[in-house]
């Protein structure tokens, strides 16, 4: 895995938004054909670090190549690269789901069959109706059909499941694993421990705008020190990945 | 099915699923696509369509059934008749068909005339010789009705005119309130779709973060707005062909002018409000924002520009900046093809301040424009 040249690298990455440092000489590495996964609590920077690498945020300073290309040079080549889907996106509700993911086909110079990616995210009963009416399952799934109609290289995911109930989020699950199986390569930012678990080869735990931990996530697990944690559960019989991210990033709730 | 056998089914299935811009034809192009968007979102928003459609032809069978002329000017007269005052003053006004007496006492006939129902009040003296008249000099048809009414007197009391007059009616179809109001209401029409229908589009894309997302596509930003621009023109002619049709079958409303000329001077009417429209979204964040925005750029022109009534009527000394104002210039230019009958070149100034403002507010919202 290691053997091809990487899908992203990203090198000293520096943002602030006025006094507030997002990002603060962030590093990351994601190969080619692997699942990654970007963690961490609200705030961390993940979201600004991933638009960045998407190119729809500049940095103050730091490198970025993504396939090997960077914004400045290859901008409108990379465009045809990726699949994107944000945090906060809402598609038109006027649209059916078939007329969304033509809109989104047309600006790709290759692309899938728009029939074909709607079986995939099994939105074919829906494929006629509005977006309007679609479920928050159903919404999030055609917005990743959305990044994946351009048949991208990578794909950038920004909390895919987040508010999804677990049913969906299974969908969603399945949906990145295959997207992964033919080869390509995918960044994920999320919340949920068990998905990060399942889903990723390597996870970066972000903090305070930097990468604290760095790993597949078995090998992040065994290297917690339960020393400081509270005692573990009676009947918990080894530790899982939420007990690194607790131990690393603190008990404390942070606000959105 | 041996194993490689599978694989090149496989193989084929995925070729066959990838597509290419010429596997897409005509209806795959973005621009085609972006233009539909806006067609499905116009008239799947029923509102819109009533606003842009139907809206402008009440208001025109409105105001042209109010505004109509029925035969001659009605002129209402309020008479204050105190006891023991003369009466042939009364009977002399009587013959004048002009006028429409209304007898009141002092304090009704007082509210009648601070509330408009009546244009001038009319007090006959005690003797023959007198009579008193108040009015509003400056209401046009109160100076009109003491006129009228002092002439009745006058001849009532054996005036005598040493000159011999003698009138000719004439009704010329153009001159009519309808005639003035058609392609005012037309002007005011295009301004106002243009403007709404982009800043509105373009706003609530953004602010549901979807004009950000279009930018991590591949997408022409140039053709994303063109897409507006195509689908303005599409709904431009049902607009002029629904009112000015309205106007001619309904009301008789001339077209003079040529209907070739008529329409480009509808195009580029709409298209620099599009530029205009486009200069409102170019920044504001939410549709609350834009709505004033919008409303700020409209409501002088809705008053200046001459929409209802002449903007003759303002000073002198502001007539050159209403006349700079697009929808003034727009109105200005429809009016005389349509009642004049006026060529492109004898409207070139009009043209020349549309074009203008079309291009400088597409400028500056190119300059301006946040794309996220």
């Amino acid at each position: 895995m290691v053997t091809t040249s990487p899908a992203l690298q990203v090198e000293g990455l520096h943002k602030s938004y006025g006094d507030v440092v997002a990002v603060a000489g962030l590093d990351l590495e994601v190969h080619t054909g692997e699942c990654f996964g970007l963690l961490g609590p609200n705030g961390a920077g993940k979201t600004t670090t991933i638009e960045i690498c998407e190119g729809l945020l500049a940095s103050d300073s730091g490198t970025v190549r993504v396939l090997g290309r960077t914004w400045d040079d290859d901008g409108r080549e990379l465009r045809e690269l990726l699949g994107i889907q944000l945090q906060d996106t809402q598609l038109a509700e006027k649209l059916t789901v078939d007329e969304t993911l033509k809109v989104f086909q047309s600006f790709y110079s290759e692309s899938r069959d728009v029939g074909a990616v709607i079986d995939l995210v099994e939105l074919g009963e829906k494929r006629h109706a509005r977006v309007g009416t679609l479920s928050g399952g159903q919404k999030q799934r055609l917005a990743v059909a959305c990044a994946m109609v351009g048949d991208p290289e990578l794909l950038f995911l920004d909390e895919p499941t987040t508010g999804l109930d677990p049913q969906s989020r299974r969908q969603m699950w399945n949906l990145v694993s295959q997207f992964r199986s033919d080869g390509k390569t995918i960044l994920l930012t999320t919340h949920y421990m068990e998905e990060a678990e399942r889903l990723c080869d390597r996870v970066a735990i972000v903090d305070h705008g930097r990468v604290i931990a760095l790993g597949t996530p078995a090998e992040l697990i065994d290297s917690v020190d339960f020393s400081h944690l509270p005692p573990p559960e009676p009947r918990k019989t080894h530790a899982t990945l939420e007990d690194v991210f607790v131990s690393l990033t603190g008990r404390t709730l942070r606000d959105e | 099915m041996s194993d490689a056998a599978a694989l090149a089914e496989v193989l084929r299935e995925k070729r066959a699923q990838h597509l290419t811009r010429r596997d897409r034809g005509f209806k795959g192009l973005p621009l085609v696509q972006l233009t539909l968007v806006r067609f499905r979102e116009f008239v799947r928003e029923p509102e819109a369509v009533f606003w842009t459609f139907v809206f402008p032809i009440l208001l025109a069978a409105g105001l042209g059934i109010a505004f109509r002329q029925q035969g001659l000017e009605q002129l209402q007269v309020g008479v204050v008749s105190r006891p023991g005052a003369d009466t042939s003053v009364v009977a002399a006004m009587r013959r004048d068909s002009t006028l429409v007496l209304r007898a009141y006492d002092d304090s009704a006939g007082a509210l009648a005339l601070r509330t408009g129902k009546v244009a001038l009040l009319v007090i006959p003296g005690m003797a023959r010789d007198s009579v008193q008249y108040i009015y509003d000099r400056g209401r046009s048809e109160a100076a009109s009705a003491r006129l009228v009414a002092d002439r009745a007197v006058q001849i009532g009391a054996g005036r005598v005119d040493p000159v011999r007059s003698s009138d000719t009616y004439v009704s010329e179809k153009g001159s009519r309130y309808i005639d003035f109001l058609v392609p005012g209401l037309l002007g005011m029409n295009l301004m106002g779709s243009s403007i709404w229908s982009l800043a509105f589009a373009i706003v609530v894309a953004r602010s549901k973060k979807l004009l950000k997302r279009l930018m991590a596509t591949p997408m022409s930003r140039f053709q994303y707005l063109l897409s507006f621009l195509f689908s303005r023109l599409f709904f431009l002619i049902i607009e002029v062909v629904t009112l000015i049709g309205f106007g001619y079958f309904a009301f008789d409303v001339p077209l003079r002018g040529s209907l070739a000329a008529l329409m480009l001077i509808a195009l580029l009417g709409a298209v620099s409000f599009g530029g205009l429209g486009l200069l409102v979204a170019s920044r504001a964040k939410t549709v609350e924002a834009v709505s004033g925005i919008a409303n700020f750029v409209m409501l002088p022109m809705w008053v200046f520009s001459g929409v209802f009534f002449s903007s003759s009527n303002f000073p002198e000394a502001v007539q050159p900046f209403i006349r700079l104002l697009p929808l003034t210039a727009v109105n200005d230019a429809l009016r005389a093809n349509m009642l004049e009958g006026a060529s492109l070149a004898a409207v070139s100034p009009q043209l020349l301040v549309i074009v203008v403002w079309g291009v400088v507010s597409f400028l500056a919202a190119l300059k301006l424009f946040r794309w996220r």
